[in-house]
């Protein structure tokens, strides 16, 4: 799978974007009482669209400029975020979900990680965390306004991205049989004029 | 082929992690001036014009979100606020109860140390009902029999003179008050020569008392103090010890002095303001001033 200079700009460029839009307004905005955090959407996202490779390095450098931005410590947001690229591309490389509801199940559970990952690396760095049912709840409530959000979010990264997406054997098959092209369940002969057929009743 | 992606993906995401381990550890382990720290303090300088602007420019989506966001709380806020509201209506209400009743138990106090009551066995009470009547001429007390209250014994509030017991229960007692048509006490002004009458209440005005059968050429001034005499007056048989306050002269013309020997009287109990009062349950602690005939 080759990557093309413009799609590496388009990442950097959606990756600083969600970041700054994070910092600046996303974040100040409150929902039942928390805020919606845009950035391990993104990861997931971006994960979803081009791969476990590219998710988990986009992964790393979201959360990098995350933590360089909102200055904590460098390489704990980094390490959540290389996780939900990362498994976020796998589980496109072998299931290839095409469920249009993917992005919100998986942008939950991408939320839920980073949540429950922050506090307790935060717990083990030796950080007085509040592990109490309040944090619990605000993660709870965090991944129920994500969820929300996640489609969009999932989309408007799509849309940035597709021009330069990567070219992806499997993609390729699949737009190949939902436009009727040859199936390998299919015999030769019967292909390409049986869909024909098909279309043109 | 397929083997050279896996190693790679998998070289790719072990080199990714250990980086992050390594920028977490040593970012941790640094002081506060160290090179990440440094690097990051540089990068926070560079973006945050940039972050400033954006912020700038996000404002009206931020505001419009508030807006939304806020309009969405602000009915549960209200119902919270308002049962907040209650509550602390309710502590405030109670604050101001328990302050007057610990004003009233201190004049009180004061009062039971000036006149000496603590020889009459006074028996704290709270009062626990009223006549809703315009005479308003009757009390309800929460101390009965059982706490050593019988009929007939005086009782006093954080001013003086209240009434007398009437009827009594075992948990409770009524008590009648000085403006019943039916108390007459014996009364002693205190006008230096100590002038007594006969207390009554004023017919037509259950606030005002009425006190007669004073010396004719008595020199009774506006203002001056009306205390109980403690002792039997023609026919009264004296319930009341002592020199408790009962009130103070308001109308002392001095025509009607010297023809039909009347003052009229203001007690000095707030009567329709009651919380606390003491009934004398021995009146007559073994003094021979109460039954002395004069």
């Amino acid at each position: 799978m080759s990557v093309s200079w413009s799609f590496v700009i388009r990442v950097l460029a959606v990756g600083f974007l969600a970041v700054v839009i994070q910092v600046a307004a996303v974040s100040q905005i409150s929902i039942f009482g928390v805020s919606a955090d845009l950035s391990p959407l993104v990861v997931m996202s971006v994960g979803l669209l081009a791969g476990s490779t590219i998710g988990a390095m986009m992964g790393f450098g979201m959360g990098l400029l995350v933590d360089m931005m909102l200055v904590q410590t460098l390489g704990v947001t980094s390490l959540l975020y290389i996780a939900i690229g990362y498994w976020s591309g796998r589980l496109r490389e072998l299931r290839d979900p095409a469920h249009e509801l993917v992005p919100l199940g998986v942008g939950a559970a991408a939320t839920a990680l980073a949540g429950i990952g922050m506090a307790l690396i935060q717990f083990l760095l030796g950080v007085d965390a509040p592990v109490s049912l309040l944090l619990l709840q605000q993660i709870l409530l965090t991944v129920l306004v994500n969820s929300l959000i996640a489609l969009p979010v999932y989309a408007a990264v799509r849309r940035a991205l597709n021009p330069a997406l990567p070219e992806d054997p499997r993609r390729r098959r699949r737009r190949r049989y939902t436009t009727g092209g040859l199936s390998p369940l299919k015999r030769p002969s019967e292909g390409l004029g049986g869909s024909v057929r098909s279309v043109s009743r | 082929m397929h083997d050279k992606q896996v190693r790679r993906r998998r070289a790719v995401l072990v080199l990714l992690v250990a980086v992050a381990l390594i920028l977490l550890s040593a970012y941790f382990g640094e002081a506060g001036g160290g090179p990440l720290h440094s690097v990051q303090r540089g990068i926070v300088t560079v973006l945050s014009p940039v972050q400033k602007g954006a912020s700038t420019v996000l404002t009206p989506v931020r505001d419009v979100a508030g807006f939304f966001s806020s309009t969405f709380h602000a009915k549960t806020e209200v119902a919270q606020l308002k049962l907040r509201n209650q509550k602390l209506t309710q502590e405030v209400a109670q604050l101001k109860g328990a302050e007057i009743q610990n004003a009233q138990l201190s004049k009180l106090i004061t009062l039971n140390q000036s006149i000496g009551v603590s020889a009459y066995r006074p028996v704290a009470a709270h009062v626990i009902g009223s006549d809703p009547s315009l005479w308003y001429d009757q009390i309800e007390v929460d101390a009965g029999s059982s706490s050593g209250v019988q009929p007939n014994q005086p009782v006093i509030g954080q001013d003086g003179l209240v009434g007398v017991v009437s009827d009594v229960t075992p948990g409770a007692s009524w008590v009648t008050l000085i403006t019943n048509h039916t108390i007459e006490v014996a009364a002693e002004v205190q006008d230096g020569v100590g002038d007594r009458g006969v207390l009554q209440p004023s017919v037509g005005n259950p606030n005002q008392l009425v006190l007669s059968d004073l010396p004719h050429q008595a020199n009774i001034q506006t203002n001056q103090l009306v205390v109980t005499a403690g002792f039997r007056l023609g026919k009264l048989d004296d319930l009341y010890p002592p020199n408790i306050p009962i009130g103070t002269v308001s109308n002392a013309n001095q025509v009607t002095l010297a023809s039909s020997g009347q003052v009229q009287v203001t007690p000095t109990v707030d009567l329709r303001h009651l919380d606390v009062v003491e009934i004398l349950t021995n009146p007559r602690p073994g003094t021979a001033r109460a039954s002395t005939v004069p």
